[in-house]
């Protein structure tokens, strides 16, 4: 289970994208992992034959732990090379701190779970089910579980599962925390739908067993959680400054609607992709707001790999990135950012774009706020806020006329650079935005 | 080939479920706001767009999209186009 992101903790197996035996090389997507954040991509580490699986899906499982063996491609499956796992397998004793930390948040009695542990210790999943069983309980087996109307919560993967398989799922009974709809129950409607007449309401008494058997807590209560601890902790340990400034951008409006004419909708760019290239640019040329601060020092980024902050349908936040954003042309920033966005509301996100961006962009601009004072993404040292586009007075040459203008927001961890870098920066940036044809 | 405004509508209500899977387009008022109910931003809209074009093969500009602000306005484009 690798770390997808420097808040997690464990994470959830949600299914194997390769089967026993298949080869795989490095980069290749092998499993779906559920973070509480979003579903998530995992892709091999290495090369080789697919071994065995060592964790079944649904099962929740600590960061470090071994997900499947790979034998090397060529000496075949006897030579077991364990997939690159940064940390072994901690399971967690009866009684550990966190874990009764955990317990007691959720009113659970340690003494009366039963551990599925290695050694029959109690995992931190044994006690989320056993923190579920009495909803499950006090629900009589024979009521229907509520439908998934509008403004249900839906699990990403649930989403991109139910698109995949056809099901509606304003049809589909969340047997979730709360009627969260998961996955599983995408998958009962859609064998349901298969099999007509009693299948459906077997499925449904099934429905409260099969969730006390293998639910954690609902994922949208867990992503909520999650972004707390993240924006809690930067709060606590960034000392933000910001610099703010507006920029004018009738060049790049004009210049969008020039080239947007001679494009079909599907190549058609957004003001936000201009913004996205010209601030990786910026980035590149201001390389001390580009990286992370580390224990006591900044470490520069590899790369410009623009992190986008893209709320996904159901509550969760993600910030995924586009790698080396700088060297994309803005056809290519473009398909990148849809194809993003895309993958993660159907939560389908990688590993590598959860855990490599840089420099984290905020665009609200579509939520209609003209401005964004963002809060930074640990362990990142900056984060630029980009509000709505509004025509406003400017004052040119001693002339006052109306212009698209947007305000740009640069929150830096004072740490790793001082206002007067980041002012550089937004300096840099609108010079770039002047000249969106040689973007 | 000429499009009916029925059949406009259809396309403009399975555009947006493709979206937002659970959208409730029938029950819509005609002249609300698309992007605004649905919460599509500017991606989501392109997208939106995508999928009218491909779906009535009708051509649609930058300049089009004030039109396309409520399912009326939408369907309207679209058998205008079309015939």
């Amino acid at each position: 289970m690798p770390s997808l992101g420097a808040d997690m903790e464990s994470g959830t197996l949600v299914e194997w994208l390769v089967h026993e035996g298949d080869t795989v090389h490095r980069g290749d997507p092998m499993a779906v992992v559920d973070t509480d954040k979003s579903a998530i991509e995992v892709e091999s580490f290495d090369e080789g034959v697919v071994e065995s699986f060592l964790v079944e899906p649904g099962t929740r499982v600590a960061v470090g732990t071994p997900l499947a063996s790979l034998a090397p491609a060529e000496a075949g499956l006897s030579t077991a090379a364990k997939a690159r796992v940064p940390k072994p397998r901690v399971p967690v004793p009866l009684g550990a701190p966190p874990l009764r930390h955990h317990a007691a948040e959720l009113g659970v009695d340690l003494t009366r779970v039963s551990g599925t542990g290695p050694h029959g210790e109690v995992t931190r999943a044994d006690v989320d089910r056993a923190a579920a069983e009495p909803r499950a309980a006090a629900r009589p087996e024979t009521a229907p579980v509520r439908p998934a109307a509008r403004g249900t919560q839906v699990s990403p993967y649930a989403r991109r599962l139910a698109e995949d398989l056809g099901v509606d799922l304003a049809r589909v009974n969340g047997t979730g925390r709360d009627g969260v709809v998961r996955a599983e129950d995408v998958r009962r409607a859609a064998e349901a739908a298969a099999r007509p007449g009693p299948a459906q309401a077997e499925a449904r008494e099934e429905a409260p067993a099969a969730e006390a058997a293998e639910v954690p807590a609902s994922p949208e209560r867990s992503a909520r959680a999650t972004i707390a601890a993240l924006m809690s902790r930067a709060k606590r340990e960034i000392p933000h400054y910001y610099v703010a400034t507006t920029v004018d951008l009738s060049a790049a409006t004009e210049w969008l609607r020039r080239t947007n004419r001679e494009r079909t909708v599907g190549e058609r760019l957004v003001p936000a992709a201009v913004l996205l290239k010209a601030t990786a640019l910026a980035a590149r040329q201001h390389p001390e707001l580009n990286g992370f601060w580390v224990g006591d020092g900044f470490v520069p980024g590899e790369d410009v790999h623009l992190g986008v902050a893209v709320s996904v349908r159901g509550g969760a936040l993600v910030a995924p990135a586009i790698h080396h954003t700088a060297d994309l042309d803005l056809g290519e920033v473009m398909a990148a950012l849809r194809d993003l966005v895309e993958r993660a509301r159907a939560g389908r996100l990688r590993r590598a774009e959860m855990a490599d961006p840089t420099l984290t962009v905020t665009d609200l601009g579509d939520q209609g706020v003209e401005e964004v004072i963002g809060v930074i993404y640990p362990p990142q040292v900056a984060l630029l806020g980009v509000g709505r586009i509004v025509e406003r007075p400017w004052a040119v040459d001693d002339m006052l006329g109306v212009r698209p203008t947007v305000r740009l927001t640069l929150s830096g961890d004072h740490r790793a650079t001082d206002g007067a870098t980041g002012a550089r920066f937004l300096n840099t940036l609108e010079s770039f935005l002047q000249h969106p044809e040689e973007l | 080939m000429s499009i009916t405004d029925d059949e406009a509508r259809a396309m403009v209500a399975r555009a947006v479920r493709r979206i937002v899977p659970d959208a409730e387009v029938e029950t819509l008022a005609p002249g609300a706001d698309l992007r605004r109910t649905f919460e599509l931003d500017s991606l989501d809209f392109l997208g939106f767009v995508e999928l009218l074009v491909s779906d009535s093969g009708v051509r649609i500009d930058e300049d089009d999209y004030p039109e396309l602000t409520t399912t009326a306005g939408c369907a309207d484009l679209l058998v205008r186009r079309s015939a």
